[in-house]
């Protein structure tokens, strides 16, 4: 520790005159892409899901249709995202002949693989309002939809909001392995500036103290929205 | 009203049902008594097909109910239900919770004419003879405003017109029974199924309930009571049904059952709650 000094200048120099804060910002933007629209994926797969999860299933179409998503939960459960990552990549798109950005792969495959957690984190979220708030609605001659819709899903939604922003924080710290096919994120950033000044400690210092605040940032608003919710809960 | 005819209810190998006649005529109070796991709750869902039985059938306004191609919720609308444990819509308020299914069911079937209407509209530019449109008489606002007055008139009678506004989560259990019965009797029911109204309430809160219930037989409205309340089937019951094992061992007046039960089952079983 005795060169610090001399650390940072020399991270300091490749940061601002070798265009280090140019990459950093763009690894930067592309952890928050890739988590945001990941996220936001996950949730649009996820809930038809969980849709198709907790629905009864009176038909052969249904069954088949709940026997497919607990397939697709099981496989995207059931490997690490780094596998998922290099399989899409370096496997599937060359099968299928398709040319595609690093990038868009990696929100694709972070959007498949939340779908299966989002997914569960609603069916759980639905499963656990009290099924006496269904029998009312439909005892009142209410269908199971509109039960669903203005009854219970209100509900569950105070159960997914908390655990759906625990998967988002999830998610932001995840993207660190999209360097494995090539995509441009925070460390390949930091790796950058640490092979040109043959000094790691500070941008991976640096790389940490990021990520904590992202995360950060990402609880902050969780917790507010949260709160929003509870207030609804509260009025009396 | 109700003609049950050899009803069955099975659960995999377990057999809840065991085959139940009996009619529920109209304005007749009917309470089921009888030991814990005798099916008489799971009879009293049957009714509504809350649970769906496997085998027999049930009569409803003329029609088997049964039948899977029986629209239920039609014929729920016309069987109000109140629970054990109340099931208030917790994500509403008390007015928004008797409100609920009168609105939605009205606004629906407004929608319903006023979109066969356009169609007949449609319809009407190529005839010379003009079909008739369906006549109107509500609207959006009318049948909000009457759903309210209905739900505020209901909870006026249970008084508790001031907690119009607030969540369920901050009454008492006999207050939430109460709202569970008028939400039910918002829809106008044909009858009422109460499955053991009382029996998550506190000892003290049991009499306002009763008392409500009570009000109701006395206006005539035809009612199922499944109960442990021993001296309230005897004085508001029309008739009992003593139920064990997924049978009916005995129908009578509740001065016969209470006083001279015929079958050993049912004097042991008075015997022990009495």
């Amino acid at each position: 520790m005795g060169n610090f000094d001399k650390k940072l200048e020399r991270f300091w120099e490749i940061f601002i005159e070798h265009d280090g804060y140019v990459r950093v910002l763009t690894g930067l933007y592309n952890t928050i892409y890739i988590a945001v629209a990941g996220l936001a994926i996950g949730i649009l797969i996820g809930t038809i899901i969980a849709i198709i999860r907790v629905s009864p299933k009176y038909n052969r179409l249904s069954k088949i249709l709940d026997s497919l998503c607990v397939f697709y939960v099981g496989l995207f459960r059931g490997t690490p995202i780094v596998v998922q990552l290099l399989v899409a990549y370096y496997v599937m798109l060359p099968m299928l002949g398709i040319n595609m950005p690093a990038l868009s792969v990696c929100v694709i495959v972070f959007g498949l693989n939340s779908a299966a957690y989002v997914s569960e984190i609603m069916r759980s979220g639905i499963l656990s309002v009290d099924p006496g708030q269904m029998e009312a609605g439909r005892a009142l001659g209410l269908n199971y939809r509109v039960t669903m819709l203005k009854v219970v899903v209100p509900q569950a939604v105070k159960n997914i909001v908390p655990t759906l922003g625990n998967e988002f924080i999830t998610l932001i710290k995840e993207t660190s392995v999209v360097s494995f096919v090539g995509a441009a994120d925070l460390y390949v950033a930091f790796n950058y500036i640490g092979s040109n000044s043959y000094e790691f400690m500070v941008p991976y210092l640096v790389m940490a103290i990021i990520y904590i605040v992202l995360v950060a940032i990402a609880a902050l608003i969780i917790r507010q929205l949260e709160r929003s919710l509870r207030k609804s809960d509260r009025r009396h | 009203m109700i003609d049950v005819i050899n009803l069955r209810k099975t659960y995999g190998q377990l057999d809840v049902l065991k085959g139940i006649t009996t009619t529920i005529r109209q304005g007749e109070k009917i309470a089921i008594i009888g030991p814990s796991g005798s099916g008489k709750s799971t009879f009293l869902r049957c009714l509504n097909r809350m649970e769906d039985p496997s085998s027999g059938s049930i009569i409803f306004n003329g029609q088997d109910i049964t039948d899977r191609k029986v629209d239920i919720n039609v014929h729920r609308r016309q069987m109000g239900m109140v629970f054990q444990h109340f099931n208030l819509f917790n994500n509403k308020t008390v007015l928004d919770n008797i409100m609920l299914a009168p609105v939605y069911l009205g606004l629906r079937e407004l929608r319903r004419l006023k979109w066969q209407n356009r169609l007949i509209r449609l319809r009407n530019l190529l005839r010379s003879e003009k079909l008739p449109l369906h006549p109107i008489t509500t609207s959006k606002a009318q049948i909000k405003a009457e759903a309210r007055e209905t739900a505020m008139r209901l909870l006026k009678r249970i008084g508790l017109e001031d907690k119009a506004d607030v969540y369920p989560s901050t009454l008492s259990g006999g207050q939430k029974q109460r709202i569970a019965i008028v939400r039910a009797l918002a829809m106008n029911p044909m009858v009422m199924l109460f499955d053991e109204p009382t029996s998550a309430l506190d000892p003290e809160m049991v009499g306002e309930v009763l008392d409500l219930i009570r009000q109701l037989a006395d206006e005539g409205m035809t009612m199922v009571i499944v109960t442990h309340e021993m001296g309230f089937a005897r004085e508001v019951a029309t008739r009992v049904l003593f139920m064990n094992e997924g049978s009916i061992l005995e129908d009578d007046t509740p001065e016969r059952i209470f006083t001279n039960p015929k079958h050993p089952r049912t004097q042991e079983f008075l015997s022990k709650v009495l």
